[in-house]
Formats: C-alpha cells, structure tokens, sequence
C-alpha cells in the first residue's frame, strides 16, 4: 500500500510525477494488496493533498443496551424454567418499598414461597429488615450506580430464587428515572408512590409510570392528614398509563394490605 | 446519571462495530432516543466524550434523533402520535391504547474511517 498518498484500495491505478535532475515524467502503475513499486533511481514525490483515509457508513440498529437486555432474556428464561413470577419493585427513596415488603412477606409467610433482591448504593439495612421472614434475601450494593441492571440480578438467581422459590421481589434503588431503562428480566414492573410526594409525580416521571402495568399507593394512612387527592393521583396515573391497575394501602395500619396479598398469591396460581 | 452507563453500554458497541468493519475508528455516531426511554439527550452528549476517552470512539460525533412517542388504539386499530402526558388515540380519543414508539434507545448507524495502514 501506498504510504505517501493514502490509498488503500486492492486494485487501482494511480499516477505519479517524478521529478529526477532537471526534468519530470508522469507513469501510472496498478496497486496490488503487495506493492511492488521499485525504481532503480531514487524517488521522491510531493503530493500536494494530505494522506486520504477512507470514511464510511455502517447501518447498525442495534439497541444500545442490547447486552443488558440478551441477560434479561436469559434470566427471564431462567425465572421461567424454575416457576418463578418476579416483579420490579420501583419508587423515588422513602416510599416505603422495604417497609411494605417487610408485611407482605410476613403476611405471605406459609402461603407463597417468597425471595427478595434488594438494591441500594450503599449497605445492606434493607436487607437485614428483611431477614427472618421466612424468605431468603440478598442485597445488591451498586455502589457508584443508579439500578440495578440484568448481570448483578442474573448472579444471584440460582442461590436467592431456586429451591422452590414462587415470587421474587426484586426491590431496585429508589429513584424514578434510572432503572426504568434496565429489563432485569422481571415478570413485569410495579411503580410505587406515596401520600407524600404528591398526586402529580405520574406525569412528572412518565418514563416509569408509563412502563409499569401495576402501580401502589402507599402510606394512605398519612392521606387525611395532607392535601393530597387520591382521586387526582389515580387521574395521574392513567394519564401516562390508561389502564394501570392501582393499589392503596397502608403497610402501617393494613389498609387494602388483603386486596394486594391476593393479588399476589393470584400471581403464583 | 444512568446515561454514564448508557454511554459505556453505547461506546462498546461503536467499538465492536469498528473492529468488526475493521476500521480505524469511528467519526460519527448516530442514535435513536425515544422521548419515555428515560435518557436525557443532553446528559448523554456529556457522558460520551469522557467514556470515548482513548477508545475507537474517541472524538465521535454523537449525533441524536429524538422519537416521539406513537400508540396504537385498541379500539379502532389507527395508530397516531400522542401526547406522553395524556395517552389516548388522536383519531378517536379511545384511552385504549399501547406505546408503538417512544422508547427507542438505537444505534442507527456509525461513520467510519479507515486510515492507512
């Protein structure tokens, strides 16, 4: 190949000018993948136009988290050959997501066979809340991270879901935007909000309260004590999601907790 | 600040892409972000440049097409634009509907360049 004017094709002509003591010639000669290209004078040539690289497009479509999503299938896969109906449990921090899973566990203890992966940046309180309720628990630190993705949950499934495992609660970090991006492999996501964030957050956050079929109102005990509107926020919430089944409870005073054990023994049937 | 992670996600496969053209790097990279796949074009823009960092992908355009969000009504079959913040069909107002597009996040396309060798 031609290291002077760039070209990088297989087969193609080209002419020189050579320039040897006091005259100049131009000859053409075909470039082959070896470049055979001797001379028994010596040889220089200036080219006026800088060395040409060859530019190109390739159509790709691809998804760009297509590798977190391959592992989703897999783990959905996996989920699915072992009998296991997983649900990603989604909410801003301070909703309450450990605190329900606490009472469902407990009141779902002896009826369906239950296990928690839990995320948060940092330590693993949730999951010692969560210990001694008749359901293995893991906690996933995602240390500098946002979500959990599909690799930290796929690692976990065989020793935290197997043995007979019928429900998994994959319970992700608390924030609303970012894992709504990441397929886990769940059954289906469930969006959670409370009393105290405010009847609007649905449409403020659509990406996830678009995506999640099933959504629950929690802390209802607190709703008499604030100007909050249930019937606003369920508004809200088919705005972005005609058709989204909702929930409301308090997982304090068991208000609608019946309704959303259930429901979720109904799921394992 | 997940679209670091989009954007790591993102170089890996623009460099999959180069050495599977054998190229020599990428010189512009363009995406698809539909307007509910929760990533934030302008945070994207920021994460690429620093994961592109000494990578094939090093000095790439990123070029971003915004997809709005489409459904289908289940009623009367059309499909049609919508409005993200109240869902319905635009031909016959049904509420019945699902997202058709919205929540793309693609590669289209990388340019190429080959230098010489």
């Amino acid at each position: 190949m031609c290291k002077d004017c760039g070209c990088s094709g297989v087969d193609h002509g080209h002419e020189h000018e050579h320039v040897h003591d006091g005259h100049s010639h131009k000859h053409g000669h075909t470039h082959g993948v070896e470049h055979p290209h001797e001379h028994l004078h010596p040889h220089s040539h200036p080219h006026l136009v800088p060395a040409v690289a060859e530019a190109r497009t390739v159509s790709v479509q691809q998804k760009i988290l297509s590798r977190n999503d391959e592992q989703a299938a897999r783990n959905r896969a996996w989920l699915s050959g072992h009998g296991v109906v997983a649900v990603n449990l989604i909410s801003s921090p301070g909703t309450g997501k450990t605190f329900l899973l606490e009472k469902t566990l407990e009141g779902l203890r002896g009826k369906v066979a239950c296990a928690v992966i839990t995320g948060d940046q940092r330590t693993d309180n949730d999951a010692r809340r969560l210990q001694g309720k008749g359901a293995p628990v893991r906690q996933i630190e995602t240390i500098n991270s946002c979500h959990l993705d599909a690799e930290q949950v796929g690692k976990l499934l065989p020793e935290v879901a197997g043995n007979g495992v019928k429900l998994l609660f994959i319970e992700n970090v608390g924030n609303l935007v970012c894992p709504s991006a990441f397929d886990l492999g769940e059954n289906f996501k469930i969006a959670l909000l409370s009393t105290t964030e405010g009847e609007d957050k649905p449409v403020k956050y659509p990406t996830l309260f678009s995506t999640a079929p099933v959504a629950v109102l929690t802390k209802m005990d607190l709703a008499p004590h604030l100007d909050w509107s249930a019937a606003a926020c369920r508004t809200a919430l088919r705005q972005v999601r005609p058709g989204v089944f909702i929930f409301e409870l308090s997982a304090k005073t068991g208000q609608g907790m019946d309704a959303w054990l259930d429901y979720l023994v109904k799921l394992t049937e | 600040m997940h679209e670091l992670s989009i954007a790591q996600a993102l170089v890996e496969q623009v460099e999959a892409v180069v050495a599977k053209e054998r190229a020599s790097r990428a010189v512009k990279v363009m995406i698809a972000v539909g307007v509910l796949s929760g990533v934030e074009p302008e945070a994207l823009h920021g994460a690429f440049p620093l994961v592109a960092e000494g990578t094939t992908a090093e000095g790439a355009e990123l070029v971003v097409e915004k997809v709005s969000a489409r459904v289908r009504c289940l009623a009367c079959g059309q499909e049609s634009p919508t409005d993200i913040y109240f869902m319905g069909c635009a031909q016959c107002g049904s509420r019945s509907v699902e997202l058709t597009a919205g929540r793309e996040l693609h590669i289209q396309s990388v340019e190429l360049m080959t230098d010489e060798r």
